[in-house]
């Protein structure tokens, strides 16, 4: 009975694939000429070479480097912090829950399009009512700050996913053991750095994976504030602009076959927890 | 917690909390009330916070200029659709894993969860040249298919996770009382199943449609969903702000009600079963 699904993902997996892996070892531009029908050239290893040497390359690498580093770095700290701070008894608790996930279901070009121009527009955004408020100059926020600006965006759809998952795991400590540490008179501090931290490790964990997966190809984002200017080109986009924009399907299909090759490397740290978590 | 707290600790963590809250969700509430202001009312200086003439006019241009609806009945479809077809599939896989798991079914899960992990622009080009050669690009049912390969993955770790929860025992207790086949499945396994395929259902059905790679790359006019139609608004008409703002609040609104139902969910789904 697992036969249907088992087929229908390997055909999805195998057959683009074959064909990125066989486009990444011919010179293919169709704008120049070239046809899938006329047969097209092979030139080896040259649109891997020729992807690597290029001058958006390297850019493109710590580009995605920040952003990535730059979003976990943001989500899991505050993700700890506030999922801490949800743990703790309050009133209207479910509302505040609810106030906290709620940018998590915001579709991406709707919350991307709602920060570039009712927040980050530098005459009429928010931002700018602020910063005019406390007489500062507005700031341009997507063209002068635009990878702090992206990530800006991007963490707080993020931060929710993070913060829920959190706060699930801290729910499953044993309170016991916090009041034994307080009447031993550990101080907060130490009671958070032996205990609840340790114990958070392994979602802690989990949420830098499953995020880093899903923010390595991070696109509509970038696609309806930036489109890739002002230094927010990450290799996930650098690679759709060699498909779609320059048409160099060649060089495009080498740089997915590195995307590929990056995204697996953390998937398999990804799976060797999930996979341990099974046999439990 | 059984320790006593003190009431003005919980005010102080009630004041803090809800500050914070309001904080984040800002940017919704922002675009809501926005979305019933008219344009000048939007671009007021200073921000108007709640007072004004509250106005439904933006909602009706939006459905006037752009056919919000046929968008808006894109996007029920392709979610709709990938995530029926995903649990027609995905359905019995799970269920034979979960019941009649052999040395293999790890090994399966982990394959198919792994090809999640493919980065969607890798395979842009081959995917478009399929489409336009079967005749997908830009259909409904092309969207369809991808977005069910795409949620597949996460549909059978979810379904599995869940069956993997009914305990055997209750199958033995129902064939000592004399259940055949049919009713064990009929009455015992059915029951139980059915609150985990509703929630897989919902969580996959956020997710489809909220996803913005595929919708945006292989669709045109034609079977454009939300997702597009919102991207469509980056210039110049994102300059109107209380018109980007009825689009997008009316693309949100029901996946926001939806989401608040499927927060539990949410954390098992997507982490694969690791954290409960």
């Amino acid at each position: 009975m697992m036969a249907p699904a088992v087929i229908l993902l390997l055909g999805w997996m195998l057959v683009p694939l074959t064909m990125t892996l066989y486009f990444s070892f011919k010179r293919y531009l169709p704008l120049r000429g070239d046809s899938l029908a006329r047969g097209l050239d092979w030139v080896g290893f040259e649109n891997y070479t020729r992807f690597i040497s290029s001058s958006s390359f390297w850019p493109s690498v710590q580009t995605t480097l920040v952003m990535v580093g730059g979003v976990l770095l943001i989500t899991v700290v505050l993700g700890v912090l506030l999922a801490m701070l949800l743990d703790q008894p309050f009133w209207g608790q479910g509302v505040v829950r609810i106030l906290v996930i709620a940018p998590f279901f915001v579709m991406p070009t709707v919350s991307a399009l709602v920060w570039k121009n009712m927040f980050m527009d530098p005459v009429n955004g928010i931002l700018a009512h602020l910063w005019r408020f406390f007489g500062a100059e507005p700031i341009s926020w997507l063209s002068d700050a635009s990878l702090q600006s992206i990530i800006l965006i991007v963490s707080w759809q993020w931060l929710p996913f993070a913060t829920l998952i959190l706060l699930t795991a801290i729910q499953s400590l044993d309170s016991e053991q916090l009041e034994a540490a307080e009447m031993d008179g550990a101080p907060v501090l130490q009671r958070f750095w032996f205990i609840i931290l340790p114990h958070l490790s392994r979602a802690i964990t989990i949420v830098l994976l499953i995020q880093t997966i899903f923010l390595l190809s991070i696109f509509a984002e970038i696609f309806v504030t930036t489109g890739g200017a002002f230094g927010t080109r990450t290799l996930t986009y650098l690679i759709f602009q060699r498909v779609v924009d320059s048409q160099n399907i060649g060089l495009g299909s080498a740089g997915g076959v590195y995307a590929i090759i990056l995204a697996n490397i953390v998937a398999i740290f990804l799976m060797r927890i999930v996979g341990k978590n099974l046999d439990r | 917690m059984a320790r006593a707290v003190s009431t003005r600790r919980k005010i102080a963590f009630t004041a803090l909390a809800w500050a914070i809250g309001l904080i984040i969700f800002f940017p919704i509430y922002w675009t809501i009330l926005t979305s019933f202001k008219t344009e000048a009312q939007a671009i007021n200086d200073p921000p108007l916070f709640f007072f004004f003439d509250w106005t439904l006019e933006n909602y009706a241009v939006v459905q006037e200029r752009s056919d919000y609806m046929r968008f808006l009945w894109n996007s029920v479809i392709v979610a709709g659709g990938s995530t029926l077809l995903g649990i027609l599939v995905a359905v019995p896989a799970a269920w034979s894993m979960a019941f009649v798991p052999s040395k293999a079914t790890k090994d399966i899960l982990l394959w198919m969860l792994s090809t999640k992990m493919l980065p969607a622009v890798g395979v842009l080009y081959p995917i478009s040249l399929l489409f336009i050669q079967f005749g997908l690009l830009d259909t409904r049912i092309g969207l369809v298919l991808v977005l069910m390969l795409i949620n597949l993955p996460i549909i059978v770790w979810m379904l599995y996770t869940y069956f993997k929860e009914i305990p055997g025992e209750i199958l033995e207790a129902a064939r000592m009382d004399g259940a055949g086949l049919r009713e064990e499945i009929l009455f015992v396994l059915t029951p139980m199943a059915i609150p985990g395929i509703a929630s897989t259902v919902l969580l996959n059905f956020i997710l489809a449609w909220n996803e913005a790679f595929w919708t945006l790359n292989l669709t045109a006019a034609g079977a454009a969903p939300l997702t597009a139609f919102i991207a469509s608004y980056s210039s110049p008409e994102g300059l109107f702000f209380a018109k980007l703002s009825a689009a997008s609040t009316m693309a949100i609104a029901p996946i926001l009600i939806l989401g608040w139902f499927s927060q539990k969910q949410l954390v098992r789904g997507l982490t694969f079963g690791a954290v409960k």
